[in-house]
């Protein structure tokens, strides 16, 4: 029975991870039919800004406090990055997809191969705070604290994602845009800054995805956005090009796939049911679990 | 190229509230319109008229720049060709596009919100033409009828300050009953408000327009009063491929 708590509670905050990395991700393709594959770059850019901000504030200070100023650094700069990539990079490419494509894609590779130029290969420990690496007796089983970290943050992500896109004007454009973008730009309403906006809020949640999964790794390295970008992607298809409630829910559910094979399975075949997953849900029902912005 | 009753065409004192200029229209290897020049006068309803595919949708949308086109295209004199489509609405061309467009998975109140975010279905114009959808004002538009969303389409482009309205096919698909009331709408729009409508029911066209311009293989053979036009059986017949005769009255 601990087991199977503990199974299910990391692999719901590995879920939560999956979620935020995702989110952000959901929402650019859903809007802007952008396939982002440097969106593991704004991970790895805000687990690095994160990792620096740590590194530069007194000793003095609780761990705890340099992390959530680390996280408002990665939150920031992600969203800064978003926001020059879609500017400079992918405006002029709108309706041209397989050359947004290969920008994205090579950006992710440039990306990679700065952060090794400057950082080098080798994945650098990051602090976390003492809570945050012990664990809570429930049920029988010993509970990692980072998990119920993750899980909070992602259900607080999804909560101000649907309120924006449910009670704002900015959420509105974007609910339109999803389907249909040339008509919302017949109304008269500017659709290019609705992407620039959702570009960098995309951002912003890979930044943050960025410096979570550096707590969960206990380590930042350069490579480490792209593995996660992979989960990430997997998650989007899964829950529906731009349903937001899709992603969730199937963050969730690859979340807990990968936990319970790897323990019941072997070690490693977790990464292997996830791409199984994948393709079964794309056999069965090609559209996916939900296929429209909610 | 025909040109029935001049005077019709060249009665309006006033500024042409549009004119298009040599238009062309490429897509990858096909010429969809081929050099197409007309005003709009700055009153009253001017019907685009053609058989299928011959550019008259492209038209509309080439205006308010959804279709690559070069060219000059001038809205009260000023060139609007280089201007995004967003600009171009906003300065003053209402499109009501083929098929609707209704965001159906928004609400009537959301749909109408994207234009005017205060007032939405609150707004007068709304409850004078279209008193269906305050009632509706909570229905998810991709719910609603045709009919239902023809309104939500037009509501959408009248709660904006218009100097002229580009409206594709409002009556296809629509039972006769709601024809007469789109009908009924456009005319009482067009009083205050210039439109250009592409519209296949010449009943309609007949009740409601001023002028016509028709247009063949992406470009004007005829253009003159819209009363000379479907009186002419013949012509109409050459022109359209159609005779008010074998459609019902609007």
């Amino acid at each position: 029975m601990s087991d199977l708590v503990l199974l299910l509670v990391t692999g719901v905050g590995l879920g939560a991870l999956y979620f935020i990395a995702a989110s952000g991700l959901s929402l650019i393709y859903g809007l802007m039919g952008v396939l982002n594959f440097a969106h593991g770059v704004f991970m790895t850019a805000g687990a690095y800004a994160a990792w620096l901000t740590m590194g530069a504030l007194p000793d003095g200070w609780p761990v705890a406090a340099r992390l959530v100023v680390g996280v408002l650094v990665a939150v920031a700069v992600g969203a800064v990055v978003g926001l020059v990539v879609e500017v400079v990079l992918i405006r002029p490419l709108y309706r041209h997809h397989i050359q947004q494509v290969l920008v994205t894609v090579g950006l992710s590779l440039a990306g990679v191969a700065a952060a090794q130029g400057i950082w080098g290969a080798d994945p650098r420990p990051v602090e976390r705070p003492e809570w945050m690496s012990g664990t809570t007796d429930i049920l029988g089983a010993r509970l990692p604290n980072d998990r119920f970290v993750y899980l909070l943050v992602a259900v607080a992500l999804f909560a101000g994602l649907l309120a924006l896109l449910h009670l704002t004007r900015l959420g509105l454009v974007i609910r339109a845009g999803v389907e249909n973008r040339t008509m919302v730009e017949a109304l008269g309403i500017n659709v290019h800054r609705t992407f620039t906006t959702v570009f960098a809020l995309g951002g912003a949640a890979a930044g943050l995805a960025g410096v979570l999964y550096s707590q969960y790794a206990g380590a930042v390295s350069p490579a480490q956005g792209g593995s996660l970008l992979i989960f990430a992607f997997i998650v989007v298809v899964i829950g529906g090009m731009g349903s937001l409630t899709g992603t969730a829910v199937a963050a969730v559910v690859v979340g807990l796939v990968q936990q319970l094979a790897n323990y019941y399975a072997a070690s490693g075949v977790g990464d292997l049911s996830v791409v199984l997953l994948l393709a079964l849900v794309l056999l069965l029902r090609p559209t996916s679990l939900k296929g429209a912005m909610a | 190229m025909t040109e029935s009753n001049p005077s019709a065409h060249e009665s309006s004192p006033a500024a042409p509230v549009l004119t298009l200029d040599d238009v062309h229209v490429r897509y990858g290897g096909s010429h969809i319109l081929q050099g197409v020049s007309f005003d709009v006068p700055a009153t009253g309803v001017t019907a685009l008229l053609g058989r299928n595919g011959v550019g008259k949708t492209t038209t509309l949308r080439s205006i308010i720049g959804l279709a690559p086109r070069t060219g000059r295209i001038l809205l009260e004199g000023r060139e609007i060709q280089d201007r995004t489509t967003a600009r171009i609405v906003r300065g003053g061309i209402g499109y009501v596009p083929e098929d609707r467009e209704v965001f159906g998975g928004l609400t009537v109140e959301e749909n109408l919100r994207l234009v005017d975010p205060d007032r939405g279905v609150d707004a007068p114009v709304v409850a004078r033409l279209f008193p269906d959808l305050v009632s509706r004002r909570g229905q998810r538009a991709g719910t609603l009828s045709g009919g239902q969303q023809q309104m939500v389409s037009l509501a959408r482009v009248l709660l904006r300050e218009n100097v002229l309205l580009l409206i594709d096919e409002p009556t296809k698909g629509l039972a006769p009953k709601l024809v007469t009331e789109v009908a009924d709408v456009l005319a009482e729009v067009h009083r205050t408000t210039p439109i250009l409508l592409v519209e296949q029911n010449l009943p309609l066209v007949r009740r409601i327009a001023d002028r016509v311009v028709v247009l063949d293989a992406g470009a004007v053979v005829h253009r003159g009063a819209a009363a000379d036009l479907v009186a002419d059986v013949d012509l109409t017949r050459e022109l359209l491929g159609v005779s008010m005769r074998r459609q019902g009255a609007a």
